[in-house]
């Protein structure tokens, strides 16, 4: 099972980073053999990704799932540029990747924590623009673009915490989308808000990327989630993680939260994969 | 409500969503509100103010005299009298003190705070310092600056800076871990960062060391004037005690009394303004 999987993993990249004309364009990240250690070479050392390999093509919407420890979020860090991977390649739109990339928009899973309280949602939400040195007009031009972009209007002036869970969160989508980034990276990004505007959110999310064009890596322990909101699926194995398999969910770019989670492909996914990420008592990580 | 979504880009009513607070300032209370609230927070000091006047009108000791004669006093002395000129320069060494500590203090805490080196270089000294009693200094702070106006500024400003340098520091070491990660995602850069999540997330812990510094600051601008000086309320305390005229000691204290409750309001004012964010979000229950 373990050839089979990094073939696969390994034809993706191959696949898409060919320079050949006509082929596809490099992807928008593609990450390789990535390794992370922490405390390297301390007793107290400890292998949180083994080996992950995959990419992401311009457009696509993809998903990290796996067990729980098994270092989503530390590979979120290191693709986003905030940890230093301890080994692998890394590139961003064809370049290394060693700090965060200016076209890279973050959004993190505690909306609480990540948004400035001292900060009107619009100074938030232009905070990367002024960091960008953009002028006063156009800077408030945007925000309001990117407002409505989310789906909230008349909130500029209020601050984050005046707000509900799901409206912060679309504040800190907005804040993420304002400079207009080519990837966006969200890190269980609805974990924290009630089920109901878990589906607004995921909704929303799919709006903009529709909209706006951009590509997205979303990384998620839920599975119905993943499978909604995928174009493709990066199973990781538990940890230390490698990548177990890379799922494709044929969608398309039409999805209802009714039809598309009744279907059959639906619930096929969904056992398939919950197959590969619920612990089970014979097999290994 | 997922329709509503989709028909976006129209704006969304706010109120189809949940919005916890309005935008209204409180400052609309009605007047018997107001009224209320000043009842509740005066009756105290009115009630021991009244106690004080009628226990010490018939008292004949030297020591208490009635209260009522010692207002008589300070209004002779301050308010029709030139008396007055001792607020003032106390006044003038406080704000001088007060500020270069202040600033010390906070520049001093964001050093420590940015360079792990000197922290831990100077973590003993600091430590040292800030317990040690400033009024003890002042036969060294004579030596050295002798026995003007600029030794007692440099003591109210040494006593002054340890507080605020202490509560800085421990501030700015507490900002969520999180909004730093936030500012490299938004490659803020170290200026930025500094200016729009540092010194912003630290300011409710300045606040609060600027006010232990400001009583600092207020004790010392006493101390300072009671030895080796030539005015200020402290120097006019400390004669009045020499000539054992205890009417014009507490006509002294009821001064500095007021000078104190009215800094503190002021100080107390500009904070709520300056971090009305800070006890907004906190009457709502969020950090």
């Amino acid at each position: 099972m373990s050839d089979t999987t990094t073939r696969k993993a390994h034809d993706d990249i191959r696949s898409t980073t060919a320079d050949v004309p006509g082929r596809a364009p490099s992807p928008v990240l593609s990450v390789a053999g990535l390794r992370k250690i922490y405390n390297e070479g301390k007793p107290t050392a400890k292998m949180a990704i083994d080996d992950v390999s995959f990419s992401v093509n311009k457009g696509e919407f993809v998903c990290i799932v796996g067990p729980s420890g098994a270092g989503k979020t530390t590979l979120l860090r290191c693709i986003s540029g905030l940890a230093q991977a301890s080994a692998g390649d890394l590139q961003f739109e064809g370049k290394p990747l060693t700090s965060v990339p200016e076209q890279l928009g973050l959004v993190f899973q505690d909306y609480g924590r990540s948004l400035y309280p001292w900060f009107t949602n619009a100074k938030n939400i232009g905070l990367p623009l002024t960091a960008r040195g953009m002028p006063k007009a156009e800077r408030a031009a945007r925000i309001s673009e990117v407002l409505s972009n989310v789906g909230l209007g008349q909130v500029e002036k209020q601050y984050p915490w005046q707000l509900s869970g799901g409206m912060q969160q679309r504040v800190a989508i907005a804040r993420a989308l304002s400079y207009r980034p080519d990837l966006l990276l969200m890190d269980e990004p609805f974990a924290s808000v009630d089920a109901q505007t878990r589906f607004d959110l995921e909704d929303l999310v799919l709006r903009v990327r529709r909209e706006l064009g951009i590509t997205v890596v979303l990384v998620t322990h839920d599975i119905d989630e993943a499978i909604y909101l995928a174009d493709r699926i990066v199973v990781l194995s538990g940890s230390p993680s490698r990548v177990r398999e890379i799922v494709e969910v044929p969608f398309g770019h039409e999805r209802d939260q009714v039809a598309t989670r009744a279907s059959d492909e639906f619930l096929q996914l969904r056992r398939h994969l919950l197959d590969l990420v619920m612990p089970h008592p014979s097999s290994a990580a | 409500m997922s329709d509503t979504i989709a028909r976006v880009p129209q704006q969304i009513e706010p109120n189809t969503e949940q919005i916890l607070t309005r935008t209204t300032p409180r400052r609309r209370a009605s007047a018997g509100a107001l009224l209320r609230e000043l009842v509740v927070s005066l009756w105290l000091p009115v009630v021991l103010f009244a106690l004080w006047w009628f226990v010490s009108s018939t008292s004949t000791s030297p020591f208490f005299p009635p209260l009522s004669r010692i207002l008589e006093q300070w209004w002779s002395e301050f308010i029709i009298g030139d008396s007055v000129h001792h607020v003032f320069s106390s006044l003038q060494n406080f704000a001088l003190g007060y500020v270069l500590g202040a600033l010390i203090g906070i520049i001093g805490g964001t050093l420590l705070w940015r360079y792990r080196f000197l922290r831990q270089g100077t973590n003993p000294i600091v430590y040292f310092l800030y317990v040690l009693p400033a009024p003890a200094l002042l036969p060294a702070m004579i030596a050295l600056f002798g026995i003007g106006q600029t030794r007692q500024v440099a003591l109210i400003a040494f006593g002054a800076v340890w507080p605020t340098l202490l509560n800085t520091l421990d501030g700015m070491r507490g900002i969520d871990q999180v909004k730093f990660d936030t500012a490299k995602a938004m490659r803020l850069g170290p200026t930025r960062t500094l200016f729009s999540l540092v010194f912003r997330g630290a300011s409710p812990q300045i606040a609060a060391g600027l006010r232990a510094s400001l009583q600092v600051a207020l004790i010392l601008m006493v101390v300072t004037e009671m030895v080796a000086a030539k005015e200020g309320i402290g120097y006019f305390i400390l004669q009045a005690q020499i000539v054992f005229s205890s009417v014009k000691v507490w006509a002294g204290i009821i001064m500095l009394v007021i000078i104190g409750t009215l800094l503190n309001y002021l100080f107390v004012f500009i904070e709520h303004r300056v971090l009305s964010w800070y006890y907004r979000s906190r009457a709502l229950g969020n950090s």
